[in-house]
């Protein structure tokens, strides 16, 4: 008994380190009891999670901590986590409000499902259906997650859990028919129809459109039947197993809906009958039609789609020669201009473009395009086939013009154009998705005398530089006396001859052969813009990076300079100062003159971008360097500390999982203390003064990436 | 000499390989042939290129060498090499040179993979010279007319290092390669692993489902060769999913998510 005293005692004393209870007069006491009385595994990890949650705001915490020790016994902790990482992801994205709700949301789902230990959650299916259905043919699908399965024709929405059945394997197959079901609806034409009108017209409209969503269905099932067997035999077992029967009357409309070419017509015409039969019973994996959020869907596509279409056929007209363009004996083959020939049998979707008669092979994006335009209107309308005239449109109207990076300051704020990366919250041990907002910005050029005047401070270093760094390029390296080659080693031969005279036995290495060791090496340079950085330390970064400029050209290495700062999440910023496929130019040097200190250090989106970026190179080494003056930091939300160490921590380390090989440089003196832990122990470098800068950098690079 | 003409022999092609034309390409081939320009054939992995050659070097009844390329391909690989045999030199010739000598046709399989260096000795011979420089013997080679040289390559590959310099690729002509039609490439499917027309055109659809990914995960989709191997595992009484998986999706991904995908792609088709 006693040691269960001592758990309250060190259980309330957690409590209240945690959720601040001298300030938020929480009540930890009765909570601590509660966990208490938990088996220790389990308090532990309620315990976990509740100070996980309090780092990302107390009240969450507090709520989730309140409900969770008589949940967890019919949850599980599997599920239970599952809830408080999505509560947390709520926050993140809509508020405190919103992920209370979430956190209430448990009860209500603990209290209705007790199976939800064989749930399949959205994180498990999302990667291996998102794949499935953009296998699928026809229009390019995304995931997401939402409250119930509905799709607006180019989303499809799943639940944060699906959990009907007992087996897991099961509840995923449930997962797997979602899909395909609504996938069915965008292929085979669903939404040529307009719902909320046909339905309008009966006294109750919403069970008129369940009604024709249940005929729909029906429908789909038998060209799933055709199409996919596999899975339509899978979902005809799942609605066996869930007792899915049809409702009386529903038999009739079989033949009809089964025929072969039956399509949204052929369903909306059974509607009157249907609606005078009993509620069509929904199947586990129908889901709901949404026609407002498919409208909106298709409102916004159609001017898009039908710009993008006529702007890439007028590019494709130009391209024809001009012989093909004007043979009027061709013309006459067939109509002047584009054609379409929309194929859609046998489960096979394709499209043939023809020019004034002549069948064209269209590049993958117009087939893509003309394809989502046939799912739309099952055909292509002529008006979209007329190629744009020159200026017609705007770039805005195509949706492929970037936006200014500095414009987002100047009207409201927005996050198009910008990458989203996620951050990793240490606290609660699990990313924050799509935190990080960031751009790539251009440092403006400064065209002044500073590259000069430092190649000439230190012309002795630079000669130096220049020599280690000539040793160390690709060299061609002839062996001798091998056993194969590319030439026979006349001194060798010459002495095995002799000796094969002389009675001796004969050697068989007698040929010259070539090696040629190649340097194959990648570099992005991350170059600290902090403001910390202001005044004599930006002096020596822009010197010190001349000098590895000069050196690295030489040595031929494929190299980029990128500066980092930011200011909250919202404003993430990298600065372009040299990309990998640019050539060391003046206006390279006149951007390294113009590196200026900008706000606070925030690392991990820059080791994330960078990484990425060094991943698209082809090279057998890809090196990160980072110039730091000091520890990871940001302004307000949250970046200091443990955070923000950790953040960058797991960024080198997603980095290095990535094969790249992440190098600090830093002249910041305490690095000691959390450097080892970011970059392993041999991975950096702490200078003493900022006076060593430039005379060390392009030493450090030489030493690290030479054998 | 007689040995040489034996080794000759074995790259004679005497039985018609089988090969379905996609469109004019095997017209286009032998115009270039009869006018002694050089060939290129381009195409993803697995779409009857080097079937395509054989068929080629069958009907214009010439022998054809193959050299599949890789980054240790030097020149002397290709034009040849002196060895030392009981006490003295002797010159061995080199695929590329024996391809000229006897006039046959020298295919050179994904040649981007060769290094930049050693293509440059098929510069002379790939433009109107048509002779092969042999430094070491200090001799000039000229070809015959019957000579072809024909090289492949993938120009789906992502990176930008693999692709061919245009001093090499502008001697060529091109003929572009891809997966047949639909029914073309079932017809094919069936024609080689003897699966029933009606699989066939399965296999067919579950190829152009994982086409569809290409770009999203994966670096290409599932070519006709491994149609053919899934068709021959089902007709040697393997269940369509199982074949599915270990003939395709394990042959194109090692991608946990990806192969789970692509397993239920198939498991919902068949």
């Amino acid at each position: 008994m006693t040691e269960t005293v001592v758990g309250v005692d060190a259980i309330v004393k957690q409590l209240h380190v945690c959720l601040e209870a001298d300030l938020s007069h929480y009540r930890v006491d009765r909570l601590g009891a509660e966990l208490a009385a938990l088996t220790p595994e389990d308090s532990a990890f309620i315990l976990l999670w509740i100070k996980r949650m309090a780092t990302v705001h107390l009240e969450l915490g507090w709520q989730f901590g309140r409900r969770a020790p008589k949940l967890l016994a019919s949850m599980g902790q599997r599920q239970m986590a599952a809830w408080a990482e999505l509560a947390c992801d709520t926050y993140d994205r809509q508020g405190l409000r919103a992920a209370l709700q979430a956190v209430e949301k448990v009860e209500n789902f603990a209290s209705r499902q007790l199976e939800m230990t064989a749930g399949v959650l959205f994180a498990d299916m999302a990667g291996i259906l998102g794949n499935f259905v953009r296998g699928l043919s026809g229009r390019k699908l995304f995931l997401e997650q939402g409250e119930v399965i509905h799709t607006d024709s180019e989303r499809i929405f799943l639940p944060a859990v699906i959990a009907c059945l007992p087996d897991y394997s099961d509840n995923f197959q449930i997962a797997k028919a979602a899909v395909a079901l609504q996938w069915a609806q965008i292929r085979f034409g669903s939404y040529r129809l307009d719902w909320r009108g046909v339905c309008q017209s009966y006294p109750d409209p919403q069970r008129a459109l369940q009604q024709l969503h249940g005929l729909e269905s029906l429908r789909l099932s038998a060209r799933l039947a055709q199409e996919l067997p596999g899975l339509h035999r899978e979902m005809t077992r799942l609605r066996q197993v869930m007792g899915e029967s049809l409702a009386d009357g529903w038999h009739e409309f079989l033949p009809i809906l089964h025929a072969p070419g039956a399509d949204i017509a052929v369903s909306a015409t059974c509607l009157p009958r249907a609606y005078a039969l009993p509620d069509f019973r929904p199947w586990s994996f129908q889901g709901e039609i949404r026609p407002e959020a498919v409208a909106a869907a298709l409102a916004a596509r159609q001017e898009r789609e039908k710009a993008r279409l006529r702007v890439k056929l007028k590019a494709l007209q130009e391209d024809q020669p001009l012989s093909a363009q004007k043979k009027p004996a061709e013309k006459a083959l067939g109509p002047p201009g584009f054609s379409a020939q929309p194929r859609d049998e046998e489960g096979h979707l394709d499209v043939a473009l023809s020019l004034d008669g002549q069948p064209l092979a269209p590049p993958e994006g117009v087939k893509q395009l003309m394809l989502s335009v046939y799912l739309d209107f099952g055909e292509i309308p002529p008006e979209y086939l007329v190629p744009a005239g020159d200026g017609e449109y705007a770039p805005e109207q195509l949706g492929e013009v970037a936006q200014d990076p500095d414009a987002v300051w100047k009207g409201t704020y927005h996050e198009e154009g910008a990458l989203l990366y996620p951050e990793w919250d240490s606290g609660r041990q699990h990313y924050r998705k799509n935190w990080a907002v960031m751009r790539e910005r251009d440092v403006e050029p400064v065209f002044d005398d500073f590259p000069r005047a430092t190649l000439e401070k230190y012309a002795g270093l630079v000669k130096h530089l220049r020599r280690s760094f000539e040793a160390m390029r690709d060299e061609h390296r002839t062996e001798k006396r091998q056993g194969q080659g590319d030439e026979v080693d006349i001194d060798a031969l010459v002495e095995a001859l002799a000796d094969a005279r002389a009675g001796r036995e004969m050697s068989d290495r007698l040929f010259l052969h070539q090696y040629r060791t190649e340097r194959n090496i990648a570099v992005a340079i991350m170059v600290d813009m902090s403001g910390s950085t202001r005044g004599w330390i930006n002096e020596a970064e822009r010197e010190a990076l001349l000098l590895l400029c000069e050196a690295l050209t030489l040595l031929g290495d494929r190299y980029a300079i990128y500066g980092f700062s930011g200011v909250t999440r919202k404003r993430c910023e990298l600065y372009r100062i040299k990309r990998f496929d640019e050539p060391y130019s003046a206006e390279v040097k006149a951007r390294i003159s113009g590196i200026r200190a900008q706000e606070y250090t925030r690392m991990g989106f820059a080791i994330r971008h960078l990484t990425t970026l060094l991943k698209q190179l082809e090279a057998r080494t890809r090196v990160l360097v980072t110039l730091s003056d000091g520890r990871p930091d940001d302004y307000f939300d949250g970046y200091r500390g443990p955070y923000g160490i950790e953040d960058t921590r797991m960024a080198l380390l997603e980095a290095k999982q990535g094969g790249v090989h992440p190098f600090c440089i830093t002249i910041d003196r305490e690095a000691r203390d959390y450097l080892p832990h970011l970059y392993g122990t041999a991975s950096y470098v702490i200078l003493d003064g900022v006076d060593q800068l430039p005379a060390k950098v392009a030493d450090i690079y030489r030493r690290i990436t030479t054998r | 000499m007689e040995a040489d003409a034996l080794a000759l022999e074995a790259h004679f092609i005497h039985q018609e390989p089988y090969y379905e034309p996609v469109g004019n390409e095997i017209a286009i081939f032998a115009t270039a042939w009869q006018h002694k320009l050089p060939v290129l054939l381009k195409g993803p992995t697995g779409c009857g290129k080097t079937r395509f050659m054989e068929y080629m070097a069958w009907k214009l009844q010439r022998p054809l060498i193959t050299v599949s390329c890789h980054d240790d391909l030097t020149a002397a690989d290709l034009v040849g090499r002196y060895l030392v045999k009981g006490g003295e030199t002797v010159w061995v010739d080199g695929p590329l040179t024996r391809a000229v000598r006897a006039g046959g046709i020298c295919y050179l399989d994904e040649v981007v993979e060769a290094r930049k260096d050693t293509l440059v000795v098929i510069h002379p011979l790939a433009d109107d010279r048509r002779t092969l420089p042999m430094e070491k013997l200090g001799q000039w080679l000229t070809a015959p007319d019957t000579f072809c040289l024909a090289v492949s390559y993938n120009p789906g590959y992502q990176s930008v290092l693999k692709d061919l310099k245009q001093s090499t690729r502008q001697r060529f002509v091109a003929l572009e390669f891809n997966y047949p039609e639909a029914e073309l490439e079932a017809r094919i499917v069936t024609a080689e692993s003897g699966i029933a027309p009606e699989m066939a055109a399965r296999l067919v659809k579950f190829a152009h489902m994982t086409r569809n990914l290409k770009g999203g995960g994966l670096e290409e989709g599932a070519s006709t060769r491994l149609l053919v191997h899934a068709g021959k595992l089902i007709v040697g009484g393997i269940d369509p999913v199982t074949a599915c998986r270990s003939a395709v999706a394990q042959a194109v991904t090692d991608d946990a998510d990806m192969l789970a995908a692509i397993q239920e792609l198939s498991s919902s088709l068949f």
